[in-house]
């Protein structure tokens, strides 16, 4: 997963990059040459966007960038890159530098992800 | 038991060092206080009235004797509060009014969600904490938090008489499909599943946010009938049936779509209507819908990702086979071995009137004839409903060794239950537990009570719950009365938040904080959906708030008129619930508010 400042993040005026809300049911979006896509987290805890990433990448094949934004902080960044997003823009102020250890501390996860990792079970079979 | 796999017991070192890494930022002022709180809430830390409390996870509330064993020495070498802390913890709660037992430390608690809680351990012994519950494979994980919480069963699960199919494996791929979910760590509220495989429903599903019961179909073969929406709280629901038949493979993929639809439309403007149970009463078939439609879509256009193979199920339910029995040697024929120690049985329990009655109320049958699934009480006087002393836990843990091979199960309604109990050990083992005091034969009756912790710990609390347990617990000890009384499911919590079941409870009590002052509401005739308690409902309130002071007399006065409306059936007495169910609630409604004494407030002010 690619980790950004925020000053590393413009929002672009582009066809290409769409701004997403995470109310936004991401299966109404015509993604026809959208090479970007910028979801949403008006606060860690609010937890949408998610769900939103999972059904673009896996259930409409998204190929493109799927951002994190907003209220990005270390902690969520796994779970992120486990539901499809591949850029996380780290919120003013946040170290990156506790981040990569996030990423080595588990050899593995119970459930499949929205990026073609398979559950556990179907690797340990 | 399952057996955990490295991977598992990596995964479980992984989240303890995890925690560490996250509290040591905490510490160095890199995460925020805010940031901090739901992070340490999913490894079970919350931040009490006077100190820390830690929720140990008891997945589906199985728990070995070597578990047991470092419960209790987290209880003895680390739920011990700094002295300062806990004198001035002290003279807080005793400036309330009215009597009240002392606050207690170095102990567990059991929950009514299988669990155990511990109070005063301090924040920054909770990574050191966390690590020794990962040498025996125990942690917090999501037993906090806007996330899938512990998922809970039948106590007799694998051993009831009147068992269609053992939930555990699959309460069991529940936890492991449910645990670190990526999507679902932060939904619009908790997320609480129950699963039965029984034809009684002794896990309360009504009352969950999902409630499973396995069944079979015509076919004979395995799955689920799937509540939900349900749920206590402010809001009382019970659950709904969203599905009739839910095939047993398919599970993971079926709770998939009922929690994503969830996270999308879940409320999240307001705490007391984020519950799944307010998005099910607002959207009903609407919702419905379109957990059908996300259901058929995760299969056919995801692939069905979490589609359970046989290979997986069978290697799952192969750690839950039934443990050896090592009968006595020369014992070839089992059915003459049982009618045997049955008989043997029967002479002791002739002998001895307290070990018959112990028999009677805190012994179950089992699927297997030559064992019974026994339960320690821990409900008793001079100490919390659900609490257990350090020593109290390694002997507990020692009994469960010997006599019930090496397995316990930690009972929503908390007491702790053996379940391969060999009936020529009972005596044996009631004499253990007498000297423990771990065998009031009060399984079942008012004093089995339920109770949360309630002010003396919890920060969210109106009022306090101990105190009226203790008046409860010490005005009934007459084992004869108690006897006589009967079945009753009494249920006390200290707010609205329901942790103590209240709505559940044939009497249920609340506490709620008016000007200041712990006052009490009532509520009779409320539900856990067991057969004896018929269809899941919550209790009605009786009336105005009562104060501490009048509660055990309110209680007195509505057991009083049980006695004197109930009627013999089927050579016993009807049991409360049933006399309630079949004279209405207006006899105790008028005996409780008799029972008021309007003078008590000004005497105690």
């Amino acid at each position: 997963m690619k980790i950004i400042t925020a000053q590393e993040h413009q929002s672009l005026a582009s066809p290409a990059v769409i701004t997403l809300a995470n109310d936004v049911d991401p299966r109404s979006l015509d993604l026809n040459g959208v090479t970007r896509i910028d979801l949403q987290f008006p606060k860690f805890t609010d937890g949408r966007a998610y769900s939103q990433a999972f059904l673009l990448r896996r259930r409409l094949g998204f190929a493109g960038e799927l951002r994190a934004t907003g209220d990005v902080l270390i902690d969520q960044l796994v779970q992120m890159e486990r539901t499809g997003f591949d850029v996380a823009v780290l919120r003013e102020g946040v170290d990156a530098s506790a981040a990569q250890r996030q990423f080595d501390r588990f050899a593995g996860f119970y459930q499949g992800s929205a990026v073609g990792t398979p559950p556990h079970f179907a690797e340990a079979l | 038991m399952y057996q955990y796999t490295e991977f598992d017991k990596q995964f479980v070192r992984a989240r303890a060092a995890q925690h560490r890494d996250q509290l040591e930022r905490f510490q160095a002022g890199q995460l925020s206080g805010d940031e901090f709180k739901p992070l340490r809430l999913q490894n079970g830390w919350y931040v009490q009235r006077y100190a820390p409390m830690l929720r140990v996870a008891v997945p589906y509330g199985e728990i070995s004797a070597p578990q047991l064993h470092v419960l209790a020495r987290i209880a003895r070498e680390f739920d011990t509060p700094d002295a300062a802390l806990f004198a001035e913890a002290q003279a807080t709660q005793d400036k309330l009014a009215g009597l009240a037992p002392k606050l207690t430390t170095n102990y567990g608690h059991f929950t009514t969600r299988q669990n155990v809680q511990f109070n005063w351990i301090p924040l920054s012994q909770s990574a050191d904490v966390l690590d020794l519950l990962a040498s025996v494979n125990l942690h917090g994980i999501q037993t906090s938090g806007n996330c899938i919480r512990n998922t809970t069963t039948d106590e007799l699960a694998g051993v009831a008489v009147d068992e269609v199919v053992d939930p555990r494996p699959y309460a069991e791929l529940i936890r492991q499909w449910s645990t670190l979910h990526p999507e679902f760590a932060f939904l619009p509220r908790k997320f609480k599943i129950a699963i039965t495989g029984a034809t009684e429903d002794r896990a309360a599903i009504g009352w969950h946010d999902v409630g499973l019961q396995m069944v079979k179909n015509a076919a004979g073969e395995v799955g689920f009938k799937v509540l939900v929406g349900g749920g206590m709280g402010r809001t009382p629901v019970v659950g709904t049936q969203i599905r009739e038949f839910l095939p047993w493979n398919q599970i993971m993929n079926y709770l998939e779509a009922v929690i994503r639809v969830y996270n999308r439309w879940g409320r999240r403007d307001n705490l007391y209507k984020a519950r799944i149970k307010i998005l099910v009463k607002a959207e009903g078939q609407r919702y419905f819908d379109e957990v059908e439609t996300e259901y058929q879509e995760i299969l056919e256009k995801d692939g069905g990702l979490h589609t359970i193979p046989q290979a997986e199920f069978d290697r799952v339910s192969a750690s839950f086979a039934a443990p050896a029995l090592n009968l006595p040697a020369g014992h070839a024929d089992t059915t003459e071995w049982v009618a045997k120690a049955e008989a043997d049985v029967s002479i002791e329990a002739a002998k001895t009137p307290a070990f018959a009655r112990w028999m009677t109320q805190n012994v179950k049958p089992h699927q297997n004839p030559a064992l019974r699934a026994v339960s320690l009480s821990f409900k008793r006087i001079g100490q919390a409903p659900g609490d257990a002393t350090a020593d109290q836990l390694d002997a507990a843990a020692a009994l469960v060794s010997q006599y019930s091979a090496g397995e316990a199960r930690v009972t929503h309604t908390q007491n702790l239950v053996l379940p391969w109990v060999r009936l020529d050990q009972l005596h044996a083992l009631w004499l253990e537990a007498k000297a423990l005091g771990l065998a009031q034969p009060n399984i079942g009756l008012l004093t089995d009570m339920i109770a949360c912790p309630g002010g003396d710990y919890c920060a969210l609390a109106n009022a306090r719950s101990l105190p009226l347990a203790a008046a409860i617990t010490e005005r009934y000890q007459d084992l004869d009365e108690l006897d006589d009384l009967g079945h009753i499911d009494f249920h006390i919590s200290g707010c609205i938040n329901s942790c103590g079941h209240h709505h559940s409870g044939h009497i249920g009590i609340l506490g709620v904080d008016k000007d200041g002052k712990e006052w009490y509401q009532v509520t009779l005739g409320g539900s856990d959906g067991k057969d004896l308690s018929g269809t899941t409902v919550a209790g009605k309130v009786v009336g105005p708030s009562f104060s501490s002071f009048e509660v055990p007399d309110v209680i007195e006065a509505i057991l009083t008129t049980y006695k004197e409306l109930r009627l013999p059936v089927q050579g016993r007495h009807e049991y409360f619930i049933e006399t309630l169910h079949r004279v209405g609630q207006d006899p105790f409604k008028a005996a409780a508010n008799a029972a008021r004494q309007p003078a008590a407030d000004a005497l105690t002010a």
